[in-house]
């Protein structure tokens, strides 16, 4: 009997430390062969200069660095006040009422809802209206993809704030809208951690900027204009048989990867040591 | 014995003691609370003596807190709970429709069962928290009035080298004391105290009677304790409530001497609760 357990015991440990090392080994060796390919192509070139011709030397992707930029900057702009506020809703007001569970369950819905989808609709709506990718479009996709990331994981921190704390707040006379302001900000670490997560996920994106934002081999030239992104720089050169683009394409893999890195890893800091209700 | 009997003769059976000229600070009239389909609370009617302390005991699920929460509207927070009847605060009705919660609130104030000081805020800042999140700016101001009441819950001596600390880093008694001077900085008429020395030791919670006992020079006091010898100890009225009804309500020193009723004297002599 007690060896069987001895046995079952090793046998399941055994398991868990197979699947940890499927888990760990694909990362690391994506992480390894990105820095060993991607760091040759990185120089001060890659931040300054826009895109080379196929088959020359030298350019860079700081055209793609900027439209990332400003699509993560115009995208949260719209994405996370409306995801907090629907958050703030779900929470402190629809907790008990129908539209509240129907807001939530949107949310739910939306989360799921593939980007690709996202991007289609999108560029029915903008892109087919105004005739030309755009960077709007592009913001509007992402924004969008943004609202129930941010809106769930908002709801989800606020309601874990200790009722305790409305009641200290409301037995007090203190009103409604200020106690939820007190609320939000008994839970400001974790909605910071929400969008920072919500800002690494979006920056990541390529299928919905294919459809909304386009590509473009030029600087920022206006909002309603293309925009270059790395995500699809990265697909556009990765996918071409010249060397100097391929190379390129591992440069900005890797860039992205250390800035999509930087960002959990700030996530972190953060939370580290603090009580975060998530 | 008494789940047979209706609200109705429960509340018509004769009760000795308080005389009816004298004028409540608050009055509870015919006041039923239902969540759901669920009735906690059955007609009730007290009325509450201004510079007194009130306790109401009762074992749990008797509808003490319900009440109690029912008296500054915290209760219409739990989702799905009514309320019917009357209210008076001096004669108004706090559930009129003209009045916000948050105006009753701030003339009925609240203790917890748990102390909730603010987890964001220092010792000083919770104090005037009330203050503060109603709009209150004048810093110098705040300062005194949190000086102030610190010193009326015995706190300041314990907490004047470092004001600005959190106020979750006190003791238990201490935060409790720290979410009384909470709830008098907002200078309201009745102070509700839920329990609120159910979570601390015995020398904390002495302290705390001591203070309630002080505090009725100035406010009307309401307690609810589960623990009958703090009513004796710091009440001057006492009600005793059982599944939802009020059962007898009179000077604490004949509830707990003389009762009238045989269901409060099985209950304060321990033969159930």
């Amino acid at each position: 009997m007690n060896t069987r357990r001895v046995v079952v015991d090793k046998v399941l440990l055994s398991l868990t430390v197979v699947a940890l090392v499927a888990a760990v080994v694909p990362l690391v060796s994506i992480i390894i062969d990105v820095t060993a390919r991607g760091i040759g192509a990185i120089d001060l070139d890659f931040f300054t200069q826009l895109p080379p011709l196929a088959n020359t030397q030298g350019g860079g992707m700081a055209n793609a660095i900027q439209g990332t930029v400003l699509l993560v900057a115009f995208s949260s702009a719209i994405g996370l006040p409306i995801g907090l506020f629907s958050g703030v809703y779900v929470s402190e007001y629809g907790r008990t009422s129908r539209y509240g569970s129907l807001v939530r369950f949107l949310g739910d819905v939306l989360a799921g809802i593939p980007s690709i989808v996202t991007g289609v609709l999108v560029y029915t709506l903008i892109v087919l209206t105004y005739q030309s990718f755009s960077i709007i479009a592009g913001s509007i996709a992402l924004g969008t993809m943004m609202i129930p990331i941010v809106s769930n994981t908002t709801g989800e921190a606020l309601k874990a704030v200790p009722n305790s704390i409305r009641e200290a707040s409301l037995a007090l006379g203190v009103r409604k809208w200020r106690t939820s302001l007190l609320v939000i900000a008994n839970a400001k670490r974790s909605i910071a951690t929400a969008s920072l997560l919500a800002i690494a996920r979006i920056t990541g994106e390529t299928a919905p900027l294919i459809l909304t934002a386009g590509i473009s081999t030029l600087w920022f030239t206006g909002f309603n204009q293309p925009v270059a992104s790395l995500t699809y720089y990265i697909y556009y050169f990765a996918t071409s048989p010249f060397t100097n683009w391929q190379n390129l394409a591992w440069g900005a893999a890797l860039f992205l990867m250390i800035i999509v890195l930087g960002i959990n890893m700030g996530v972190r800091v953060l939370t580290r040591g603090k009580r975060v209700y998530a | 014995m008494l789940e047979s009997l209706s609200a109705q003769e429960i509340n018509t059976m004769p009760r000795t003691g308080i005389s009816v000229q004298t004028p409540s600070k608050m009055e509870v009239i015919g006041l039923n609370v239902k969540y759901g389909s669920k009735q906690a609370l059955f007609d009730i009617n007290i009325g509450f003596r201004p510079n007194k302390v009130t306790a109401m005991i009762g074992p749990s699920g008797c509808g003490k807190s319900t009440l109690i929460r029912c008296l500054n509207r915290m209760h219409e927070l739990v989702p799905g709970a009514r309320v019917e009847g009357k209210v008076l605060l001096d004669g108004q009705d706090i559930y009129g429709e003209d009045l916000d919660p948050a105006d009753v609130r701030r003339r009925v104030g609240m203790v917890f069962q748990k102390p909730n000081p603010f987890p964001n805020m220092s010792v000083a800042d919770n104090v005037v928290a009330g203050l503060k999140l109603s709009g209150t700016k004048d810093k110098g101001h705040l300062e005194g009035i949190a000086r102030k009441y610190l010193e009326r819950v015995y706190l300041w001596d314990e907490v004047k080298e470092d004001t600005k600390r959190s106020g979750a880093s006190l003791s238990g008694g201490q935060q409790q004391r720290l979410c009384i001077a909470r709830a008098l900085a907002i200078e309201p008429e009745v102070i509700l105290m839920d329990e609120p020395c159910s979570a601390l030791d015995p020398t904390a919670t002495a302290r705390i009677e001591q203070l309630i006992t002080s505090l009725k020079e100035n406010y009307t006091v309401i307690i609810v304790t589960h623990n009958m010898q703090q009513a004796a100890r710091i009440a001057d009225y006492t009600a005793f409530m059982y599944l939802g009804k009020l059962v007898e309500y009179d000077e604490t020193t004949t509830l707990f001497e003389n009762p009238h009723e045989q269901l409060t004297e099985r209950y304060i002599t321990g033969k159930f609760g």
